[in-house]
């Protein structure tokens, strides 16, 4: 087994996971910022629960759902006649479920911080909601974005638990760098496990410092 | 037997009060089933009560190097067991095979294993992780003799160990696999669709065995449990959980 294959499926994953997140998360986010409900804190505790919740339980009911017998699964393959569980399509889904807290709360915290008067004073100069959105509010919330960004890429690649449950250990489809780890470990290479841990080890080192300087320039303009 | 039990988990978890009498051993996860049960049975001869760590052969080995508080080890494989005691883990000659695995294709929806088997288009086929679980090494080398793995590879899903495995299977997310004849007697398990027995002769024999680790050469009651493990007893206790041996 090569070091490069699950590194790269663990990059792949984590690009894939960061970018559907982003496109769900920030609606999300935004809602959660400006609602009056009272059920925000319900919907908060659903976005929250994936922190909390150890990966077996969501690996146990991600195995069931998205199987060719659960109500996820079975109609994937009616709609591309494979299943859910063991492909990578499935990680995706997996992993977008356990990170989601990590790229909906930096944004959320981000919006909410925003002072109103400047929504409204877009508003009241007749633009749009979603004008009023993208050049108002990304803008000014570019630090949630990034820390969202960040963390959800960071925390997929450190994915297990999930991965061990609904992966099958295949290569190149689902043997992800963390998973291909565990067995160098288990099958006593301890040399190759060495080399990708180290990998990981700096890899996670310097992108949250990149996060924490990114963070501290932009906190200081 | 239901008090037994009780009477065995109680002193379980007052365990560490009576450490003198206690001894603990370091199980593969799929000896867990008979191992409780021959267990229960040493407790209840010699009042020595047994806690039973489970773990993949491959983590309790780390664990053991890294000073794991076992007095014994019932490894999944002959390879362990003699690296332990080529590095002085594990008590010279204390090394002995307690059990043969038999290795069973088995499906939850299919009425014929091996034509589920045969059939590229029939979904995936489930076998422990050949790199790590001897059972998922024997389902190699069977299809490898049968000139099937090449095929087979290509849908193949690996569990990280035979529990693992079954469940995969048992989940309807395979539609066959390649488990231990010793899961079959498993609570819960779905009624099978077919059962079918690799033959032994496929395959290189799935030794499992046992040693005394270093720390507690002097452990007079783990001596004892390695006796009772080689008993009439503990050996018929051991075959009715689907296990033969070699010798």
């Amino acid at each position: 087994m090569s070091v490069l294959q699950p590194m790269w499926l663990s990059i792949q994953l984590a690009t894939f996971t960061t970018v559907i997140l982003i496109l769900i998360g920030t609606p999300i986010a935004w809602w959660l910022s400006q609602t009056g409900t009272r059920w925000k804190p319900a919907v908060q505790a659903v976005v929250a629960m994936p922190i909390v919740l150890p990966p077996t339980v969501l690996g146990f009911y991600l195995l069931i759902l998205l199987g060719p017998d659960g109500a996820i699964g079975s109609w994937w393959v009616q709609l591309t006649g494979s299943a859910l569980t063991f492909s990578f399509t499935g990680l995706v889904i997996a992993s977008c479920v356990y990170s989601l807290p990590f790229a909906v709360q930096p944004m959320q915290n981000a919006f909410e911080s925003l002072p109103r008067q400047y929504l409204e004073r877009a508003w009241t100069l007749g633009a749009s909601r979603l004008d009023a959105f993208f050049s108002i509010v990304v803008p000014l919330s570019v630090r949630g974005f990034i820390s969202g960004i960040v963390l959800s890429f960071a925390h997929t690649l450190g994915e297990f638990g999930v991965v061990l449950m609904v992966g099958g250990n295949i290569p190149g489809e689902t043997r992800v760098v963390s998973i291909a780890i565990y067995d160098h470990v288990e099958s006593l290479n301890y040399a190759a496990a060495h080399r990708m841990s180290l990998v990981l080890i700096g890899f996670a080192f310097i992108v949250l410092m990149a996060m924490f300087v990114l963070n501290r320039r932009w906190g200081s303009r | 037997m239901r008090v037994r039990a009780i009477i065995v988990s109680l002193a379980l978890v007052c365990g560490p009060v009576l450490a003198a009498e206690t001894i603990t051993i370091a199980v593969a996860s799929n000896f867990s089933r008979p191992a409780a049960a021959l267990a229960a049975e040493f407790t209840g001869t010699t009042g020595v009560i047994v806690r039973i760590s489970n773990g993949s052969t491959g983590k309790l080995y780390a664990q053991i190097v890294n000073g794991a508080p076992f007095d014994v080890f019932l490894a999944a494989d002959t390879e362990r067991p003699m690296l332990l005691e080529e590095s002085g883990y594990a008590v010279a000659a204390s090394r002995f095979t307690y059990a043969q695995g038999a290795l069973v294709l088995w499906s939850r929806d299919a009425p014929d294993c091996l034509a589920v088997l045969a059939d590229e288009g029939s979904g995936r086929v489930a076998l422990a992780n050949p790199k790590t679980a001897p059972y998922g090494m024997a389902a190699v080398e069977f299809l490898d003799a049968e000139g099937g793995w090449e095929a087979v590879s290509a849908r193949a899903v690996y569990g990280e160990n035979i529990n693992q495995t079954l469940q995969f299977v048992a989940t309807g997310n395979a539609i066959v696999g390649f488990i231990a004849k010793s899961q079959l007697g498993a609570p819960q398990l779905p009624e099978p669709g077919c059962v079918w027995e690799v033959p032994v002769s496929s395959h290189t024999a799935i030794e499992q065995q046992a040693v005394l680790l270093a720390h507690s050469a002097s452990n007079h009651n783990a001596q004892r449990f390695l006796e009772y493990l080689r008993s009439d007893d503990a050996r018929e206790i051991i075959s009715r959980h689907g296990y033969g041996w070699s010798q």
